[in-house]
């Protein structure tokens, strides 16, 4: 049975899963269609939907930023970040199987030891990637690292398929209850636990983030390797370190994305990177490229872009939605929400 | 090897010997050597292509020398700077350039490009981990002597009330005195200055000179200063070398190269017609 046809039968997990919008490029149950059928298109069912975009949008913003920060730092496009979030994701799986083998049931306690693991295991592969791939290219013709990250990125979905399978990997749900937020013409509007957990980790992760990047030491050498590479190695700043510092970083927002997703969803794939980074790299040219702030508006936006075209429009056609923007930023507003526009130095 | 005598620079800061630069067929420098001192202003001139900035990307690890020495004489022991990685000039040598074409950090304050260029220090105190993040350990210190440093020098450049200004909205004239700033904010043993009055009027020019002055007998630091303002450079200068075509061709005090025939020639070109004084002509001949 296809994994498609098990999750439509509700079977899964041998229960219903929550209401949200399929992330993955396997199948999610219809609940908005049938709640359309339902409730129409009132003020409860729009509510649900924001509820569900914020969440989905709090995600992509976590991985939008690796996107635009490492653009920032060396000018190119990580096609291999869509992986690293994926293998977050992965690490969190077998973090949460290797907790409930041992038998610990604290829930926090557990997901706090899930979260860390997966951010300093993928930070790893953040960190060796740009070791790997990129810095032996760097003052590289610019399309080179281009190629060799997507390279990387085919070369890690592999390596995941070959070492964990290329079947669906699924956990059982770690966070369940919700609140019932309005109940109106038999249509109910739920902020699930895990929903409030996704928005509240990505604001407090966002809010240290721009304290780290405006306040810290790191963050001046940080900005300084952005908008001038060489002079900031003529002050004395280690640039090499700098643009090891970023990857970590990057690696380790997108793995606390992959722990989210994977408690959200509760399944994870080798694949599930492509499609996810894809869409959180839509969010960071919606955002402007380069620019942080942006990066996090245009994954909001992307999130709640799917979402209500998934309720109002068509579910089957959300990525056609998210990828129309793509093309649409890119020909009338190219540098996006909040980026500025690119000056040639000369 | 030419042997030159420099014995007139009492306290060596930087021995160039025989460096040699080759892009390809063109030699940029051809066996050019010279000594830099401590607490002195050496200027280095000549005409356009005469390999002044080239020197500057060698010393500051830019270009890998096709041949010769750059010598540090650093307290603890003689550095070899063509040795050094990129980001270790400046921070282990504390060898620190400025720019022909402006090179601040166009988009953080004026106060941050000055703190940026602490980061050395700041992370030392931070131990080079995470403490930095949460102002653990002896870094709310380090960074409030960052912060004060960086003020001490905004105050010399007389730019105190613009430090919270993103830098890349100042004159022009204030941008130069900010990059000379921020790289005393490394606190550099030698500083090189790559035509820091080019563009400047002449009463920045004067500023420009001041600042020249005081950071030499306040820090005692050894400055190489590139420059085609020959009023800056007549004035500020303790010793000028004269190169072209990568060679050196004059060195001396600044009424020396005043009235060095041979400079004025490089710079002047040539009249066909003259005579050259037969003991010039027998040095050119002699020099190649």
């Amino acid at each position: 049975m296809r994994v498609e046809e098990r999750v439509e039968q509700g079977g899964w997990l041998g229960e219903s899963l929550p209401p949200f919008i399929g992330l993955h490029r396997c199948g999610t149950p219809d609940f908005r269609g049938r709640a359309r059928l339902s409730a129409g298109a009132g003020l409860e069912y729009f509510l649900q939907q924001m509820i569900n975009g914020l969440t989905l949008g709090s995600i992509y913003g976590l991985i939008a930023i690796g996107y635009t920060m490492v653009y920032g730092i060396i000018g190119m496009i990580n096609f291999a970040h869509g992986e690293v979030y994926m293998i977050g994701s992965f690490i969190a799986v077998i973090a949460f199987t290797l907790l409930s083998a041992a038998g610990i049931a604290a829930v926090p306690l557990g997901i706090v030891a899930v979260l860390l693991a997966a951010v300093f295991f993928t930070a790893v592969y953040g960190w060796a990637i740009e070791r790997v791939a990129y810095r032996p290219l760097r003052g590289a013709p610019k399309i080179a690292p281009l190629i060799s990250a997507i390279g990387m990125s085919i070369f890690l979905q592999n390596y995941v398929q070959l070492a964990q399978g290329a079947r669906v990997k699924p956990i059982p749900p770690v966070v369940r209850g919700s609140f019932e937020l309005l109940h109106l013409d038999g249509f109910t509007v739920r902020l699930t636990f895990i929903q409030i957990f996704i928005i509240l980790t990505t604001v407090v992760l966002m809010i240290g983030f721009t304290y780290l990047i405006t306040r810290t030491s790191f963050g001046r050498q940080q900005r300084s390797c952005e908008q001038d590479r060489t002079m900031a190695s003529l002050l004395g700043v280690n640039v090499d370190r700098t643009i090891s510092a970023t990857f970590v970083i990057g690696a380790a927002l997108a793995a606390v994305a992959g722990v989210m997703v994977t408690m959200y969803y509760g399944v994870v794939d080798f694949y599930i990177g492509f499609l996810a980074g894809m869409k959180a790299f839509t969010a960071a040219v919606l955002g402007g490229i380069g620019s942080l702030p942006g990066a996090m508006l245009g994954g909001l936006l992307i999130g709640l872009i799917e979402a209500l075209f998934s309720a109002y429009f068509s579910i089957e056609y959300k990525d056609v939605a998210s990828f129309s923007i793509l093309i649409l930023v890119l020909m009338f507003m190219p540098s996006g929400l909040l980026g500025r526009p690119e000056i040639e130095k000369v | 090897m030419t042997q030159y005598d420099d014995s007139a620079v009492k306290e060596p800061l930087l021995q160039v010997d025989g460096l040699t630069m080759r892009f390809g067929g063109l030699i940029a420098i051809d066996n050019l050597s010279l000594v830099a001192g401590k607490g002195q202003i050496t200027a280095i001139i000549g005409p356009n292509g005469a390999g002044k900035t080239t020197l500057f990307n060698c010393l500051t690890g830019f270009y890998k020398p096709t041949e010769g020495n750059l010598s540090f004489f650093h307290p603890a022991k003689t550095l070899q700077l063509q040795k050094l990685e990129n980001h270790k000039v400046a921070q282990v040598a504390g060898v620190v350039r400025t720019f022909q074409n402006i090179r601040l950090f166009p988009k953080m304050t004026l106060l941050e490009n000055l703190i940026v260029a602490q980061h050395n220090a700041l992370m030392k105190a931070s131990g080079y981990t995470f403490l930095g993040l949460f102002n653990l350990g002896g870094y709310a210190k380090a960074e409030k002597a960052a912060v004060e440093k960086a003020k001490y020098w905004l105050d010399q450049i007389g730019l105190t009330h613009r430090a919270d200004e993103e830098a890349g909205n100042l004159p022009y004239g204030a941008q130069r005195r900010v990059e000379i700033a921020r790289a005393m904010c490394v606190g550099p043993r030698m500083l090189c200055l790559d035509e820091p009055a080019a563009g400047l009027n002449p009463s920045e020019s004067l500023e420009l000179n001041t600042l020249l002055f005081r950071i030499r007998d306040q820090e005692k630091i050894g400055i190489l200063l590139i420059e085609h303002d020959m009023s800056v450079v007549m004035k500020v200068s303790d010793r000028i070398y004269v190169l072209d075509h990568g060679k050196r061709i004059a060195a001396g005090t600044p009424d020396e190269i005043r009235n060095d025939p041979i400079v004025i020639k490089a710079y002047l070109g040539e009249d066909e017609d003259a005579e050259l004084p037969p003991e010039i002509a027998a040095d050119l001949a002699m020099r190649g």
